[in-house]
């Protein structure tokens, strides 16, 4: 026994270790793209003094994609456009008419890659919507997403600064001696027209907007310690010196985890919100199914867990993706990770190539192992948890059904579903009318994570809120 | 001038390595047919023998995404275990059927199966059944979901299941179907009630 305990603190080690390391690096380069269907972020590499982008990648959460590769010449169909590039050519065919890049196009392990340079141009002719790539911080507006600022300050004492924005918002938020930073690495905040504003206010100065490798940051000056809080349905950041606090009484208590400004330092921004924990699943070597000669199993869960995180963002739920990229974690990890952060759901996602439409399953119990006082088993951590993920099982299926898409719901003996303690459901996405091309529709998967999203809306109150 | 007979004797001895040389490439080639052919040969199982017993098997269709209890009139040696392994083997046959509503390989077949008292059954599948098994939540868990319950229904007094592979324990079935707990039959079958 004490070696399984040994190996489970190991698991959740392993989990925080990799969820760390699955996060892009503050040096890695990237770009973030804001579309009205999906925000992500991709790499971003450096080949021969140029930075440039996998089109494949960027393309996929936009649209239905496909590719083939011939020798040096690489095809590209997206939706009904076709692309003809050659490696190591500046010269491109698309549509039928000959398009120029400022650096050569790259296939690299079968991956087109595109010079960032030349996106402005060249991507509104696939895309057939207007295109705003701001270069030098790597931020890619597909049509009218950009989310607008305001500014309101209130003198009294204390002051308070109010940030309206014309969307919800969730940023990072960081504190230091004068300052309060706000780091938006997944809204398409733009910039409020001027970089610094000044207040006429002894207390909170100005206020300065910067963008940097794929992210936006407003940055707070003052001359007291400030604090942030939500309102407005995350629309309102405000903004406000840190009220004067009494010394703890408590012997050896740390006065700084006495301070409000502590719980904002620490980033907890999502107080009394949901976490959602989303599991695109397979990833890295482990490639799922192979769904076609070419499509794994494991690239259409992730374009479909990006899809449902921002559903679920935009519905108010805090969301961690397992994996944002193609990177490998244990079941164990999995599992771990959704416990550790203690989310309120767990959503699992797979696809198959066989079937109609989405198959929802709750986990099939195994014999289950020995229970101590509260502690339960590994192997049926769920079994507490499995009345409520059956709730919200039903509550997808009658989703779906109204939306009139096929679905089913089911039991499976599928990890890590028996390993989480809170409400699990897994959700299999099989294709719909148009064959197997629908598992890299941008709408079919829409239809499906939208579905999703209002149906955990709608059993919100039976989920486990973040503490 | 070299004698008559010494010619002879040599172009004898010629022959005769030729000869040899033919048969032995001959029968380099036979034993390779026979090596390929034991390696693709399907396994056979000896042909029950006892008296035709109706039996009820859970047929798993993929379309429908459940099982479908359908009986059948096989017949059934005594003993425990090759009665349950007869039962598989015939429920196998019928998804390597042509057309078969839920296909598995043709190569797929019931290794053994153990039944260890009390209440419990170990199905040992060859590789082949899981490496060509086609990967998926539905498919595999049906596959798992008409293994359980056909053997339940017609082999009185097992409780819960273990499937191994190759006689080891295996993480999944082809990908997602959990093969490392044994399955509770009650509750697969309440599963499949559902």
């Amino acid at each position: 026994m004490p070696s399984t305990t040994t190996n489970k603190l190991l698991a959740i080690l392993l989990a925080s270790v990799t969820l760390l390391s699955a996060a892009p690096s503050a040096d890695e380069k990237h770009i973030s793209v804001y579309s009205p269907v999906a925000i992500y972020t991709l790499p971003v590499l450096d080949r021969g003094g140029h930075e440039y982008v996998g089109l494949l990648e960027l393309l996929e959460p936009l649209g239905r994609v496909s590719t083939a590769t011939d020798g040096r010449r690489w095809k590209l169909r997206y939706n009904a456009v076709d692309a003809e590039f050659v490696a190591g050519k500046t010269r491109a065919r698309i549509r039928g008419h000959n398009f120029d890049f400022m650096a050569p196009f790259l296939i690299e392990n079968s991956r087109g890659l595109v010079p960032l340079s030349s996106l402005s141009a060249f991507l509104p002719r696939f895309l057939g919507a207007p295109v705003n790539f701001r270069e030098s911080a790597r931020r890619l507006f597909v049509g009218d997403v950009g989310i607008q600022i305001g500014f309101q300050l209130d003198a009294s004492n204390p002051p308070r600064l109010a940030l309206n924005f014309s969307a919800p918002v969730n940023p990072t938020i960081s504190t230091e001696p004068g300052k309060l930073r706000m780091v938006f690495k997944r809204d398409p905040v733009v910039s409020p027209g001027s970089q610094s504003i000044s207040f006429d206010n002894k207390v909170i100065t100005h206020a300065s907007y910067s963008e940097n490798n794929g992210d936006a940051e407003l940055e707070v000056a003052a001359n007291e310690p400030l604090m942030a809080s939500f309102s407005n349905n995350r629309r309102t950041i405000v903004v406000s010196a840190v009220p004067p606090v009494a010394t703890p009484s408590v012997a050896g208590q740390n006065p700084a985890q006495a301070t409000p400004a502590a719980n904002v330092a620490s980033g907890n921004n999502n107080v009394h919100r949901v976490l959602a924990v989303v599991d695109p699943a397979h990833g890295g070597e482990e490639r799922g199914a192979a769904l076609t000669d070419k499509l794994a199993e494991k690239d259409v869960t992730l374009g479909f867990a990006r899809l449902l995180r921002h559903e679920l963002e935009t519905r108010g739920f805090a969301v961690a993706l397992l994996r944002d990229g193609d990177t490998s974690s244990t079941l164990d990890q999995r599992a771990a990770a959704a416990n550790v952060a203690r989310a309120g759901i767990y959503i699992s996602l797979h696809a198959v190539s066989q079937g109609s439409g989405a198959c929802v399953y709750t986990a099939l119990l195994p014999v289950e192992g020995t229970s101590k006082g509260a502690f339960h088993a590994w192997n049926a951590a769920q079994s507490p948890a499995l009345p409520v993920s059956r709730i919200v099982s039903a509550a997808i299926v009658a989703e779906m059904q109204k939306r009139e898409f096929p679905v089913q719901a089911s039991s499976a003996s599928l990890r890590p579903l028996n390993n989480v303690f809170m409400p699990a459901v897994a959700v299999e996405l099989a294709p719909g009318a148009d064959g197997i091309a629908d598992l890299t529709s941008a709408n079919y998967q829409q239809r499906a994570a939208s579905a999703i999203a209002d149906a955990v809306v709608s059993v919100r109150d039976r989920l486990g809120v973040q503490p | 001038m070299i004698p008559r007979y010494l010619l002879i004797g040599v172009a004898a001895l010629l022959v005769l390595v030729v000869a040899m040389g033919i048969y032995a490439r001959h029968m380099r080639r036979q034993a390779g047919e026979l090596e390929s052919l034991a390696a693709n040969a399907l396994p056979v199982a000896p042909p029950a023998s006892g008296p035709t017993e109706t039996v009820t098997l859970y047929v798993a269709d993929d379309a429908a995404g459940m099982l479908r209890a359908r009986s059948a009139q096989i017949p059934l040696p005594g003993g425990r275990q090759q009665r349950a392994e007869e039962l598989l083997r015939t429920l196998l046959r019928i998804y390597q059927q042509p057309g078969a509503a839920h296909p598995l390989a043709p190569a797929a077949d019931i290794r053994s199966i153990y039944l260890v008292d009390p209440g419990a059954a170990v199905i040992d599948l060859n590789a082949a059944f899981a490496d060509q098994h086609r990967s998926g939540i539905l498919s595999e868990q049906l596959t798992v979901n008409s293994l359980v319950e056909t053997l339940a229904a017609n082999v009185p007094g097992i409780q819960r299941v273990n499937i191994l592979v190759e006689g080891k324990t295996r993480d999944t079935l082809a990908g997602h179907a959990d093969l490392t707990e044994s399955f509770d039959v009650v509750t697969v079958v309440q599963a499949g009630n559902q």
